[in-house]
């Protein structure tokens, strides 16, 4: 099976997943953001033109604000026209196919597609659609992936914690449902994180989770201790009525991260969360604002990450 | 019409033959094998040299898409696909649209098929009215019309009162109740199995217990009841081990296992491919080699084909949108014989595993070349190697997860009633 995502050159012509994503892209695109900021300033580099004259269309199927616009300043920073549409309220509501209107929008000259949907697999099967010439980066499909959040939150830790062979990670939360803890998996299993763990309850991991490469905990005192970085995940509320769980205060109880629980982790431990955060459900503010914090830093970063995507992949050939 | 095949290799299960043998047809019939019976005149001979002549192959399960969905399919396209897959029987699954529960439909259904003088065709009629899991059909009726047995299809029947009152009805005449277990409550929104392929590409799962819950249900009421039970679709090895011992205990229970699930695991799916989406889910490779050793030990009766043409737009979505299903009727014997081929198991007792035993499941004289018997015959040529593409297969349905792949064994010639309904004159490709 050819990875979808690299050419026959072995140059990245989607990024659709973290998943068999090579080492060499994946450092590639950490050092090109890394390129991008401007770290005395803490503050990106102003305009480039390495996208002159190419129009990405963001295509959202599913609702997201801070996705889209991250997708929009990076875009719009690389010199490109950006297109936004928000599927979930025009085309399909009408009955046209993801396909068609992927089709409509190749006839408006795409170069690349950037693209949230609901389902697993929907940026896969966008990519084997389109012309060679064009790029798809997936934004989120259903469950599946979401490397973009898995690369920026790599990029966080690498600039926290400056290594990735001697840390200890820990996923908190909702690994079930999550796009980003799949991808955050894969990346952190890529870069050489030698000990990755997943925290839960039982409802909440999948089946043989085990066989991506972590360690699983159902317990946070145990799972927590001595870990460098802590990742926590969004908890929908639909799960309350699924019967995965019995309430957001309980889950609060025993998975919300209080700076008590975060004391197992070692003193100099960050904390992510890939947004938007349910506080006093998966997070207790003083965590979310305190010192050990750096969900907004993710957020600057995300930045910097998604325009070294665009432009790796703008640089490859067809 | 008489016909004469000559110089072919006749396997036939039933009898235990498995000879250069010809064949002799007059008026539909089988009137001799080996020596020209006397006063014989061939009004057509056919060649088989280098050729397989075995009985028509009985497919249980084969959507034909009529009534309701005939963007998918027609009863004409399927019926061709069928004789070109060398199938001369086969049974539907009531899940159409109105689904085969009245007898005027079943009649319907039976007339059309007639007229079209291709396949044997045997509905099997829905177990409950409008397959809704809370009335009887009119199971009597039904069996006048044509029906050979009662089944859900992919339908869930969550009320076991129900399920035992119907197998109880079905006993009391004797008619035969075909279901596929999955309890509804286990497998709602999954679209695949409960495992590590799922798991990687975040997709809603099926976990095995699905499978078992339900078949614990329909094994432990056909013991109360006494009915004639069919278990249809088998996935898992935990499935397989549950009718093994159901059997050893004495228990008139058959199955089924889809030739995709012979030889496909959720591996398979890759990148989210559609054409792996199917039901039951492609479970792990310990299911699939479980599936395999039940077929070699007898606990699972028969192949078949879960036939289930889609259309080309209903598959060009993502994986959990995709409309399930794969055609299979033109894929049946090839992928017989690549089992066959894999587990060292002679043609003859590979063969019988889409003739004689479905044919006893289905309750037909049929499946064999007994002298008297109907002349239904399929003829090919075990070494023709042919690629799986869309050109290449008649049904309307083109996806199926073998998309590509190189599949051996053609057949050259089917034969129904003693009528030679396909012949396919390309020799196709020899190693």
């Amino acid at each position: 099976m050819n990875n979808p995502q690299l050419n026959k050159d072995g140059e990245l012509q989607h990024l659709l997943t973290t998943e068999g994503l090579p080492l060499r892209i994946m450092r590639d695109i950490l050092d090109r953001a890394a390129g991008f900021l401007d770290l005395d300033e803490g503050r990106e580099i102003k305009k480039v033109p390495l996208l002159h004259g190419k129009s990405v269309f963001n295509i959202f199927f599913e609702n997201s604000t801070r996705t889209r616009t991250t997708f929009e300043i990076a875009a719009k920073r690389l010199s490109a026209d950006v297109v936004n549409l928000n599927i979930g309220s025009s085309s399909t509501s009408k009955g046209e196919t993801l396909l068609d209107t992927v089709d409509n929008l190749c006839a408006m000259h795409a170069d690349m597609f950037i693209v949230r949907h609901s389902q697993s697999g929907a940026a896969h099967l966008i990519a084997r659609h389109v012309a060679p010439e064009i790029h798809v980066i997936n934004a989120g499909d259903g469950r599946h992936a979401h490397p973009t959040q898995a690369l920026l939150d790599m990029f966080t830790i690498r600039h926290y914690k400056k290594e990735f062979h001697n840390l200890r990670v820990a996923l908190v939360g909702d690994v079930m449902h999550s796009r980003v803890a799949r991808s955050q998996i894969h990346a952190l299993t890529t870069l050489g994180v030698p000990e990755v763990r997943v925290i839960g309850p039982k409802t909440l991991l999948p089946t043989m989770v085990e066989n991506l490469g972590v360690q699983v905990y159902h317990d946070m005192a145990k799972g927590l201790k001595d870990v460098d970085v802590v990742l926590m995940l969004r908890l929908q509320n639909e799960r309350m009525q699924g019967a995965a769980l019995p309430s957001g205060q309980e889950y609060f109880k025993n998975y919300g991260l209080t700076e008590e629980k975060l004391a197992y982790a070692k003193p100099d431990a960050i904390v992510m969360h890939p947004g938007p955060m349910n506080r006093g459900i998966e997070i207790d503010s003083r965590v979310a604002d305190g010192v050990q914090s750096v969900i907004l830093s993710q957020v600057t970063f995300g930045i910097a990450v998604r325009m070294a995507v665009m432009s790796t992949l703008a640089g490859s050939k067809a | 019409m008489n016909i004469h095949i000559k110089n072919g290799r006749l396997i036939d299960p039933v009898n235990n033959i498995d000879a250069m043998l010809d064949v002799f047809i007059a008026n539909k019939l089988i009137a001799a094998t080996g020596l020209m019976p006397v006063g014989f005149v061939a009004d057509q001979v056919i060649e088989a040299q280098g050729l397989i002549v075995c009985p028509g192959l009985i497919d249980l399960a084969a959507r034909l898409r009529e009534p309701g969905y005939e963007y998918m399919a027609t009863l004409e396209s399927e019926m061709l696909a069928a004789v070109a897959g060398g199938v001369t029987s086969l049974a539907c699954p009531p899940d159409t649209d109105p689904p085969l529960d009245e007898p005027g439909l079943v009649e319907m259904l039976k007339h059309r098929a007639r007229n079209l003088n291709l396949a044997h065709l045997y509905p099997v009629a829905a177990l409950t009215s409008g397959l809704m899991g809370q009335e009887l059909t009119e199971m009597s009726e039904l069996v006048d019309a044509g029906c050979v047995a009662f089944s859900q299809a992919d339908a869930p029947l969550i009320d076991t009162r129900v399920l035992f009152r119907a197998m109880q009805y079905a006993a009391t005449f004797d008619f035969s109740v075909w279901l596929r277990p999955q309890d509804s409550f286990l497998s709602r929104d999954g679209v695949a199995h409960d495992g590590e392929v799922a798991t990687r590409c975040g997709l809603p799962a099926i976990p095995v217990s699905a499978e078992t819950i339900a078949l614990a249900t329909m094994l432990t009421l056909a013991r109360d009841t006494g009915v004639k039970l069919h278990v249809c679709r088998l996935s898992s090895a935990a499935g397989v081990e549950m009718i093994r011992v159901a059997k050893q205990q004495g228990l008139a229970v058959s199955c089924d296992v889809t030739a995709n699930h012979v030889h496909l695991s959720e591996m398979y799916i890759g990148y989210f491919d559609p054409n792996c989406r199917l039901t039951p889910p492609l479970r792990s490779l310990r299911d699939r080699a479980a599936l395999r050793a039940g077929l070699l030990d007898g606990t699972i009766d028969a192949i078949c084909s879960n036939h289930a043409p889609v259309d080309e737009d209903a598959k060009q979505l993502p994986f959990a949108e995709a409309e399930s299903g794969a055609t299979g009727l033109e894929l049946l014997l090839p992928l017989l014989l690549k089992w066959a081929g894999q587990e060292k198991v002679t043609l003859i007792d590979a063969l019988g595993r889409i003739t004689q035993r479905p044919a006893k499941i289905l309750g037909l004289d049929a499946g064999h070349l007994s002298v008297g018997a109907v002349a239904d015959i399929c003829v090919f040529d075990p070494e023709t190697y042919w690629r799986v593409e869309p050109g290449a297969l008649k049904s309307q349905g083109k996806n199926t997860p073998f998309t590509g792949m190189e599949v051996q064994g053609k057949v050259r010639y089917t034969l129904v009633d003693g009528k030679v309904v396909y012949r396919y004159l390309d020799s196709g490709f020899k190693k």
